[in-house]
């Protein structure tokens, strides 16, 4: 596994310039579904712009490179903590080559030691799997869209939101509401349905993995992600908040088992800036195979 | 009438703001005018905020009357002749700042912010009382907006706060924004809210 570190310098820096070609798609037919001569093309055309100069100067697409979460499925065997010291390591020298901000604050002191790795940083997450095969998957979620991210306990009385799927389409959309642009829309949700305070959460940012143009297996589910799009650029909150067509680029939804007691809505906010990566690696560490 | 506010959305109508930028200036702008801002950018962020609102003062050499603090922790490197290089430069969510902004635009002479997400009723009062506007960037742009830095000659309070807290004196040139609160209070951010408000509550 030695070209594991250069494996993950690469990935990690993808992950910070290059946007995934489902996510440009999207941002592309929103930018077309703008009104000639608003405030609206006019950031979408910015926001398209900036995409391909990160690109070309291989710089990050957004200067909050975020919480940097690796998601790696893995065989029976593998050297769990050998990955932990290998992602530590090319987190610092994509931070030392600008991939990454230096962005892991101590949260008692305030002390930023510029290498973004710390208690909780970066964060991994590992799963094994049957399959022989390694892969590595990464999102770099920035501050601003994690600040808008909302969490609701049904029933919610003001909301008039219960129990069932309608009352989780209300919190879903009040989400989108409150969070108006500022976690620089257009955006996209990542929403666990169930789970406990924790699970929800981390599984509604594990659905951020999907492909945008990808179907839920759930009909129904697919049913009210497909809903909560149209119903969502209904409202004109429009890009950055501006006013607007597109205010959500795409909405998953997973679902948890919860207790009797409690029923959780946890919808994570996900920035235009949708920074995604993954790769298979082959028996030395290499790059395999590219996942998006 | 109808001409006139048709030529103010398309891109060649973008006004100019060099800095510094007089008071009458900024209260001729209006929300929904589209800017582009040439000069002296000073930057600061959450730490800078709470150290000037707890009676710090401004190091010698940082100057804002008249001219624009931008909500923003940059990412700069040093190139090889030692010259720091903003590499990417976007808004930091603004509201973060709102319990102290107001008391920043009074007593530093401020014009202008640049942020984005919008600020609240404290800010836009204080920009009307004191003609300041506040200008939304695109978010997430940090490669457009880096571009429009053309130099950083200096940064102050680098070790104290660090590298994304640190007040970073931008030069810059035609750095696009929005005008979203002007200083006659009106603020794109309410007027899109309560409409977005009212929308839902028809499409529950």
């Amino acid at each position: 596994m030695n070209l594991l570190p250069d494996s993950l310098l690469e990935l990690i820096r993808r992950a910070s310039v290059e946007m995934p070609d489902d996510v440009h798609r999207a941002i592309v037919a929103s930018l077309e579904r703008e009104k000639q001569g608003t405030i609206a093309r006019s950031a979408m055309k910015i926001i398209d712009q900036n995409i391909a100069l990160a690109r070309t100067k291989s710089q990050p697409i957004c200067q909050d490179t975020g919480t940097i979460i690796f998601y790696v499925e893995c065989p029976a065997g593998f050297d769990q903590i050998g990955f932990e010291e290998a992602a530590r390591g090319a987190v610092k020298l994509a931070t030392a080559k600008g991939f990454l901000r230096q962005n892991s604050v101590d949260s008692i002191t305030g002390r930023n030691d510029g290498t973004n790795v710390g208690p909780g940083s970066p964060v991994i997450h590992f799963h094994q799997h049957r399959p022989l095969e390694t892969t590595v998957r990464v999102i770099l979620k920035g501050g601003g869209c994690e600040n808008v991210g909302a969490q609701y306990s049904l029933p919610h009385e003001g909301l008039k939101a219960n129990r069932d799927l309608d009352g989780c389409r209300k919190a879903i959309l009040d989400a989108v509401l409150q969070a108006q642009g500022k976690g620089c829309g257009p955006g996209i949700l990542g929403v666990c349905i169930g789970g406990d305070r924790a699970t929800g959460y981390e599984f509604s940012k594990e659905q951020f993995l999907r492909r945008l143009d990808d179907h839920n297996p759930n009909p129904e589910l697919d049913r009210l992600e497909q809903d909560l799009v149209s119903t969502a650029n209904k409202l004109g909150i429009g890009p950055m908040g501006f006013g607007g067509r597109t205010t959500l680029l795409g909405t998953k939804i997973g679902v948890l088992n919860r207790l009797p007691a409690s029923y959780f809505v946890s919808v994570s906010y996900m920035c235009w800036a949708y920074r995604r990566q993954g790769i298979a690696l082959g028996s030395q560490g290499e790059v395999r195979q590219w996942l998006y | 009438m109808a001409l006139l506010s048709i030529l103010r959305w398309v891109p060649f109508a973008m006004i100019t703001l060099t800095t510094p930028v007089s008071e009458a200036a900024v209260r001729a702008l209006k929300v929904g005018d589209e800017v582009a801002i040439t000069g002296v950018l000073f930057t600061g962020r959450d730490a800078v905020h709470r150290y000037l609102h707890d009676g710090g003062q401004l190091p010698p050499g940082v100057n804002l009357r008249g001219g624009f603090l931008y909500h923003c922790g940059p990412v700069i490197v040093k190139d090889e002749q030692g010259n720091w290089r903003c590499v990417a430069a976007g808004p930091t969510t603004s509201i973060r700042e709102e319990p102290y902004q107001w008391q920043i635009i009074r007593d530093y002479g401020l014009r202008g912010i640049i942020g984005k997400g919008g600020m609240g009723d404290k800010t836009l009062a204080a920009c009307k009382e004191h003609g300041c506007v506040y200008l939304h960037a695109v978010g997430g742009a940090a490669q457009v907006l880096a571009q429009c830095i053309q130099r950083v000659p200096k940064v102050y309070f680098m070790e104290e706060f660090g590298a994304p807290e640190a007040i970073w004196e931008f030069e810059a040139a035609g750095f696009p924004a929005v005008v979203t609160m002007d200083a006659h209070g009106n603020s794109l951010h309410k007027e899109v809210f309560a409409a977005s408000q009212a929308e839902l509550a028809k499409l529950l």
